[in-house]
């Protein structure tokens, strides 16, 4: 067990390098762009919300791939353009589709993306209020009272118990 | 007993499900540029670097358009694909260089001239094609890949099937396949030149 523990801290410590390397390598390359902390953090914000096309589980701001690197410049020169956030969110989208955003925007082919969960919510409550009930019910219709010739049954049956 | 039928179908369900989600490609991302008429541009071509391409030079003819680069490993798998094409079929191929020397990635940009750059991209591109033949009627260079970002390019090898005015109408990401070539581009290149 110990030994297992062991091994699991390793492969998460190489995780956490592995994670860790990425980002330092692109803060030397791109040392010169923090220079307006303002624009930074926008540029920060918005590669937030876009993904990165090349390793599809990151957005732009966390992955060091050539592509997000690209992006990056190119959300840092609109910036410095003075396009908006949309504009720049337009500029992806025009070029990678809706799938370049982490977001899926609320539209018909995305519904039941959004309305899904929901909907399996509502479902499943439904489903859960429904068997309660029905179990309600069944349990009311078996609790009532014994009728006299049931009674007289079960005496009959306990005093056969005491006899033995 | 009913009831137990009712979450065997769900999990037969369910699993019919995952299993049609892990089947598809998740780098088959549709482009939003199909329908739209091509991004312009205007860049310098390979073989003879003081003459410049743009799409609009391509009106009236149906083209294809595929992204390269010689560190990319899988234009190599379509790369004879594309020469055979090339021998066969009267359709303009335009390549597309992809960030020949920058994507690399074995060097460094911080420390490469521009000029440097050039100068490495045209010698690294003419060998290649050299080498593997050259399939492209010509290539356009795009050494810092934004013509790239305009086409929605984020896999080499790319290639869009563009018509005679100037409308992307397909495009297909990673290798050309000899399937993709025979059911998808040649009937739609046939359909255009009609």
């Amino acid at each position: 067990m110990k030994h297992l523990f062991a091994k699991l801290a390793a492969i998460l410590a190489v995780c956490m390098l592995l994670n860790a390397s990425p980002a330092q390598a692109s803060s030397a390359t791109e040392a010169a762009l923090a220079a307006d902390p303002v624009a930074e953090k926008r540029l920060t914000k918005l590669s937030e919300e876009l993904r990165c096309l090349v390793c599809q589980n990151q957005n732009i701001a966390d992955s060091n791939a050539e592509l997000a690197q690209d992006l990056r410049r190119e959300i840092r020169g609109m910036i410095k353009e003075g396009k908006s956030d949309k504009e720049i969110i337009d500029f992806m989208v025009a070029r990678y589709g809706d799938f370049v955003l982490y977001r899926p925007p609320v539209q018909g082919n995305t519904l039941l993306l959004w309305l899904g969960p929901i909907a399996l919510l509502v479902f499943g409550l439904a489903t859960l209020i429904a068997y309660q009930r029905r179990r309600a019910e069944r349990v009311a219709a078996e609790d009532k009272p014994l009728s006299a010739d049931e009674a007289g049954r079960a005496e009959a049956l306990l005093k056969e118990l005491d006899n033995k | 007993m009913n009831r137990y039928y009712w979450i065997l179908g769900g999990f037969a369900a369910l699993v019919a499900l995952l299993a049609v989600g892990l089947n598809l490609n998740p780098r088959d991302v549709p482009s939003p540029l199909v329908g739209k008429p091509a991004p312009a541009f205007t860049l310098s071509q390979l073989a003879e670097p003081d003459k410049s391409l743009s799409p609009k030079d391509m009106q009236g003819k149906v083209w294809l358009f595929n992204v390269w680069a010689s560190w990319c490993v899988s234009c190599r798998q379509e790369h004879p694909i594309l020469v055979e094409f090339s021998k066969k079929v009267d359709v303009p191929l335009i390549g597309l260089n992809y960030k020949e020397v920058r994507g690399d990635g074995g060097f460094d940009m911080s420390k490469m001239p521009a000029d440097e750059e050039k100068k490495l991209a045209w010698q690294r591109a003419n060998r290649w094609l050299s080498e593997h033949g050259n399939p492209y009627k010509l290539t356009v260079m795009d050494l810092d890949g934004r013509v790239g970002i305009d086409y929605g390019v984020y896999g080499v090898p790319e290639t869009y099937v563009i018509d005679k005015s100037g409308v992307i109408r397909m495009k297909h990401t990673g290798p050309i396949t000899p399937e993709v070539l025979a059911k998808r581009i040649m009937p739609l290149l046939a359909e255009l030149n009609k």
